[in-house]
């Protein structure tokens, strides 16, 4: 492992000291390093590429790191990993991709993540890209995640992108059963002539199942994001999202909403407000003693970090 | 010592000219405590708002200790020492109570110190530090934090726009005595709080955009509620 790697390690998952519970590191298409413990198992797939991540039921306060890190131009890379998360257990998983290309040549991860999370159990999962080089190649990630969840099951999202992903197409599909709880924070800075699309379909099919979807977006530049989302109540339910934009220079943010109440008992909101960086938010700071661009910077660090 | 000659500040209105501000010529002098009062509408805002930089004057001039600050913009007029606490306090997405206050106070703060800017408003810091200073917290809880960051940038010259709108669960006490501590500052309040008006060294009288009188609280007070008619909060057996 290079400085580059560690680096990219540090960014995606904060692995740059393995000391962690079982993890597993793709580098380039390939297995780095890996580690099982008693609790939870990373099995190889046989037919492609990708593991299966097997924790035991009842498993608390354990953690799993799963980087995948590209240091090359011209990869495409497709890795299927699965997760089954036993009754009880309450887990951290530790995701992402970074893409450090100094290379004319693209490079693609395309990472394919599905969740079985069973009854009472309880995920936290966390997932950063990066993309980084000096090279013209572009940096693209593609994520799909789909997530069932078994009764009383809760999950959290936070998905962290701060720019330098040339292109990313993000889906995430969910399938909520009674009593599930699922919560998304997305944030995502685009710069350049980036582009990021996001869509969320959440299947609310178990009675007072609940998601909660905020999305924080930055777009600046001539960079583009759009966000779809459809929230689908198909039982006694609630469903909330909320998505916020601030657009800078000649950026563009499309939020597209769809709210489909199947049940009369379901609840589904959707919020969106897209603008620039408001004229008070700055004004405040700079009575503080910030000049325009350090209260800006202020401003985006904290809706994007906060 | 921040003087102000011959400030005005006038919009188009229905394509007629109106005067916010006409004429305004005003000296405050370094460790005293101003406040200016009169009726809604009579330019008390705008014209503190004109001296952090908000809003710009039509003409006239604002000096800061003999420096022309007229043309600086607002992060210019802070840095040289003027403080400015909001009547609408500001919220923001994201950013946290301790994020505003190390930016207010220049530096990274550990607990103690962001306990003591808290607890000078009666805050308790493990509460708050934390939290995203956003518009689920009350608008009490809000102008307090503002009262807060202000306080910690220790700036020479204080500016304070009707400070006390808000303050439901704390005493008036505690809120007069902040400015009666603020030591070798100059405090310059808009208010029509009489329990704020008291503590006065200088009350400054507004009407129509024009310094209708100058003096000290006792001598002003009839004309202040003739002004207001009856209006002044604290007169007269009110709050």
């Amino acid at each position: 492992m290079d400085k580059i790697d560690e680096m990219l390690l540090e960014k995606v998952s904060d692995l740059h000291k393995i000391s962690l519970g079982a993890f597993n590191i793709r580098k380039n298409g390939q297995v780095l390093d890996r580690k099982n413990t008693k609790e939870i198992e990373i099995v190889p797939k046989k037919n492609k590429n990708g593991i299966d991540i097997i924790v035991q039921p009842n498993v608390k306060n354990k953690a799993v790191h799963i980087p995948v890190i590209i240091t090359v131009g011209g990869l495409n890379d497709l890795v299927y990993n699965d997760f089954y998360i036993g009754e009880n257990a309450d887990v951290v998983i530790v995701a992402g991709c970074g893409i450090h290309n100094n290379t004319d040549e693209t490079s693609t991860h395309n990472g394919i993540h599905s969740f079985h999370l069973a009854k009472n159990s309880h995920v936290k999962y966390i997932e950063r890209h990066v993309g980084e080089g000096t090279g013209k190649g572009g940096k693209i990630l593609n994520p799909i995640t789909k997530i069932y969840q078994k009764e009383n099951s809760s999950m959290e999202i936070e998905t962290l992108q701060l720019g330098g992903v040339t292109s990313s197409v993000r889906k995430t599909f969910a399938k909520l059963a009674e009593n599930a709880n699922l919560h998304i924070q997305e944030n995502i800075l685009t710069t350049e002539n980036q582009t990021a699309t996001t869509l969320f379909k959440v299947n609310l099919v178990g009675k007072k199942s609940k998601v909660e979807v905020v999305s924080h977006s930055v777009a600046k530049d001539n960079s583009y994001q759009e966000f779809k989302s459809n929230l689908i109540g198909a039982n006694e339910c609630f469903g909330h999202v909320e998505c916020d934009g601030i657009l800078l220079n000649n950026a563009r943010i499309i939020s597209i909403p769809m709210i489909d109440a199947k049940d009369s008992e379901s609840s589904l909101v959707h919020e969106a407000a897209i603008g620039k960086i408001a004229g008070d938010e700055l004004i405040k700071l700079m009575t503080l003693g910030l000049n325009q661009e350090e209260a800006e910077n202020m401003i985006i660090k904290g809706f994007l970090m906060g | 010592m921040l003087e102000i000659k011959n400030l005005s500040f006038d919009v188009v209105d229905d394509n007629n000219e109106k005067d916010i501000l006409k004429d305004v010529n005003l000296k405050f002098e370094d460790g005293k405590i101003y406040v200016i009062t009169g009726p809604n509408g009579s330019g008390k805002s705008t014209l503190v708002k004109i001296i952090m930089g908000i809003v710009k004057a039509s003409s006239g001039k604002i000096l800061l200790n003999g420096e022309d600050i007229t043309s600086k913009q607002i992060y210019e007029r802070a840095r040289l020492g003027i403080g400015y606490a909001f009547q609408q306090p500001v919220t923001f997405k994201g950013l946290k109570v301790k994020d505003l206050l190390n930016i207010s106070s220049g530096k990274n703060n550990d607990f103690n110190s962001l306990c003591d800017y808290l607890s000078m408003v009666g805050l308790c810091a493990k509460d708050y530090i934390n939290r995203p200073l956003d518009d689920k917290l009350s608008g009490g809880e809000l102008k307090r934090i503002e009262l807060a960051m202000v306080l910690s940038r220790k700036a020479k010259l204080n500016i304070f726009d009707e400070p006390e709108a808000g303050i439901d669960l704390w005493s008036f006490d505690n809120l007069t005595n902040i400015f009666k501590n603020l030591k070798d500052t100059t405090t310059i309040i808009v208010s029509h709080q009489a329990k704020i008006l008291e503590i006065a060294d200088v009350v400054i009288l507004l009407k129509n955009g024009r310094v209708e009188k100058v003096g000290k609280y006792k001598e002003l007070k009839p004309l202040i509620q003739t002004r207001t008619c009856g209006k002044l909060r604290g007169v007269n057996g009110q709050d």
